[in-house]
This record gives C-alpha cells, structure tokens and sequence, in this order.
C-alpha cells in the first residue's frame, strides 16, 4: 500500500493550490482528481475576477494552467473518486475503489456540487430539457424558450449565456430582489432577451411521461396565483452543496453540511485540513478556495514537521 | 489520446451501425468539458470490452439528427443499445465502475 505525506481530495482551485505549495515543499502531494476533475470551474466560461488577468481568462485553461505549475514542482495526479476515508486515526486510510493508500496528512477539497430542485421530476428530466451547465447544454436550445431558476450570480451568468442562444429567457427568483452581486445584475438587465417573474417558485416541470420539459408549473409566493410557462430548457442555478458525504460522521460539520474549520484549515480531526468550497458558505469564490488552498498546504507543512502548535496551547503560553 | 477501438459514428450510418450487438454511443461536443473528462473512461471501456462491445462516438455538432431523434438535451449522454434497441440512457458524468456494471446487463 502507497503511504503518503499528504494527500489532496479534490482538483479546483483549493486543490490544485494546495498541490502547488505541498509539492514546492517537497512533500510529494497526491492530488487524487474526482470524476469532476478541475471543479466548478471547467463549467465556466470567462473567469473576469481571478486577478492577474485583466481581459479574464477562460475556466478551463486556467484549471489546465494551476494543474501544469503543481505538476511542474512534483506533484502527482490520479484520475478516479474516492469511495471512502478512514480517520479514525492516523495514517488516515483513503479508498478508491479496491486500491488503497496510507495519508499522514489529508487535505479535503473537493468542492461543492450544483444543487438540484427538490421535485423528484428534475433529475428525471435531467438531460431532456433540464440542466445545471448552460455552457454544456445551451447548444441544445437555439431557438428555444428556456427558463433559469435562482436569482444568485450562477443564475445570472446562466441567463446571460442563454440569452445568445434562445429566443428568450425567463429567470424565475423566489423573490423579488436578486442575490448576484451587482455587475451581473446590471448585465443580465440590459439584455433585451432576458425578463424576470419575481417572488415565484417552481412547483412542478413538464412532461415526464414525453421525456422531454414542455413547460413549467409556476407560483406566485405573494398572491398564491398558478400559472404555466411554456418552455423547452429549465436551467436550475439555486447554489450549491458541499460535496461532504465521505466524511459524514467523522468530522465535525455545519447544519448546512459545510465541514467545520478552524485556526486556519484545521478540521475537527488533528492531520485533517480542509480548504475551498467545502468548508467555505460564504465567500465560495476561486481565489478565496486557492488561498485556503494554500493555507491547508501550509498547515499540513507544519503538522508534518511537528511545529503546528494548538492555538489555544499557544494562549496558554502568551498569558503565563 | 483517444483509443482506437472507439469507433466514430454519423447522422449518416447511425442507424446502421447500432443494428446489432451492444453499442454504447457517447454523445459529445469539442466544446464541452464535461466531455472532456469522460473521454478516457469511454476509451477504457472501448479497450476493456474490445470485441464484446462496439464503443462509438457522435460529435453532435457535426451530427445534429441523430442526438434529436433521441431526445439528447444534454452533453455527455450515452446511450446503449442492444440489437438496435435503446436499452440504457446515462446522462452527466459517470464513473467506470458503473459503467460496467451497466454494459454487463446486457452481454
């Protein structure tokens, strides 16, 4: 069995910085990819905040371009999903499949997911007319009506993306002000194609029995007033949820099932570090994940080399 | 480095080409990273099944018929058939495991 200094769960940019400051210190970091190698943005088209990049640069080439400068300094890639961590205790055993390996320290970062509705009929539709990557499936709604469900940044760059394919698109917000941040409103608000049913929800997508989305069955939360819209693309971008299921009863977790953090990248587990969106509800942006990236690199450094001192050990010092 | 056993298929010969044995067509775009990522897993499967399984590829860009007549709206699909019939539909990425597990219901 392959026994490692650190291993790295997960590939986007927390990943991939994490990778890049192991290998640099010469910890030979595994970076174990995941069926979603790259993360979320490989589904992305132009990433204008990621600084350095004044014209912006396109999610994927930047995720070819982090992986590239790990992989320059020796850090060592595997394709596959992790099918289960033991860490119960240390060298924390990680799993894929039949094949093991041995981490003496574990960075976790691997990301969050693209929620789905709650309505049993959207995953079934999934690939008929309901996505959750406009960039991946627009192409099949050029000419289309389509809608985009969510009123945050992913709805908005949705709709905007959209809106040079189909002849229209309906975004449907629960209510009746937009969470995404203020730039991409005004975008999404000056395109002609582009219209807004305010404090609606979704109560149901046709047809499951065709296969295919027909329409929507819609509610207005204020005045209770049904209606239906006729569609043939539903794009949900309602946010997202932390990819945290292997480690469910083993590290301390929100509510909302964001792993725990503190003093830095800590988990509730001592060798465990955690970086990016799967500990982050709040910030969730690339280049916060690549510095808590760096962060757990830097953490799992130290807790190699035994020089990572317990904060409340360290109060206990400064006050004696 | 796509693997020589993963045939190409068209609008033209789809039909055809699905007839008879176990096919497994991935649906695809040069533009969709998804895609992408399925790629080698659908290249494994074309060498692990080499001989049992026809393994076959659609650019849907270049071969819009075949993806509408069954009703693909998303890419990657695959789809795989069985003596022409449309036996299984896997949307989205999936891993290897699964794919094998499904392919083998039919052999």
């Amino acid at each position: 069995m392959s026994e490692r200094q650190v291993i790295i769960i997960g590939s986007g940019p927390a990943g991939l910085t994490a990778a890049l400051y192991a290998a640099r210190a010469n910890l030979k970091p595994l970076v174990i990819e995941g069926i979603d190698a790259g993360g979320q943005l490989m589904l992305t088209t132009m990433v204008e905040n990621w600084p350095g990049y004044r014209d912006g640069i396109m999610g994927p080439d930047l995720m070819a371009e982090l992986r590239a400068q790990a992989e320059r300094f020796g850090a060592e890639f595997i394709q596959g999903d992790v099918t289960a961590v033991d860490l119960s205790k240390p060298p924390f055993n990680v799993s894929l499949g039949k094949t093991n390996y041995l981490a003496h320290t574990l960075i976790l970062a691997t990301g969050a997911s693209a929620k789905w509705l709650d309505l049993g009929v959207d995953k079934k539709l999934s690939g008929r007319g309901v996505s959750t990557c406009a960039t991946c499936d627009g192409f099949f709604f050029k000419g289309l009506p389509v809608a985009v469900i969510g009123g945050g940044d992913t709805a908005m760059e949705e709709a905007i993306y959209l809106s040079k394919l189909a002849t229209s698109v309906t975004v449907i917000h629960r209510r009746d002000t937009l969470r995404a941040s203020k730039v991409m409103q005004d975008k999404a608000m000056s395109i002609p194609n582009i219209s807004f049913l305010w404090d609606t929800e979704v109560l149901d997508i046709k047809d499951v029995d065709k296969g295919a989305v027909s329409s929507l069955v819609l509610r207005n939360l204020k005045t209770g007033e049904r209606s239906e819209l006729p569609i043939d693309g539903v794009f949900i971008g309602i946010g997202h949820t932390p990819n945290t299921v292997l480690f469910k009863g083993q590290l301390a977790m929100h509510d909302n099932g964001y792993l725990k953090t503190h003093d830095g990248s800590r988990t509730s587990v001592s060798g465990v570090f955690a970086a990016g969106d799967v500990q982050d509800h709040v910030y969730r942006q690339a280049v916060t994940a690549a510095g808590s990236g760096c962060m757990a690199a830097i953490d799992a450094e130290r807790f190699l080399s035994g020089t990572l001192h317990d904060s409340s050990a360290a109060h206990l010092v400064t006050n004696s | 480095m796509a693997s020589e056993k993963v045939k190409t298929f068209t609008d033209a010969d789809f039909k055809d080409s699905v007839k008879s044995g176990v096919v497994l067509v991935d649906f695809w775009a040069t533009w969709c990273a998804p895609c992408r990522r399925l790629a080698p897993t659908v290249d494994q499967l074309a060498e692990e099944y080499s001989g049992r399984v026809t393994v076959a590829k659609v650019d849907i860009d270049e071969n819009p018929m075949t993806p509408g007549s069954f009703m693909v709206r998303g890419i990657p699909t695959l789809l795989l058939f069985k003596d022409g019939d449309l036996k299984e539909t896997v949307v989205g990425l999936a891993n290897k495991d699964d794919l094998s597990k499904l392919i083998d219901k039919h052999l």
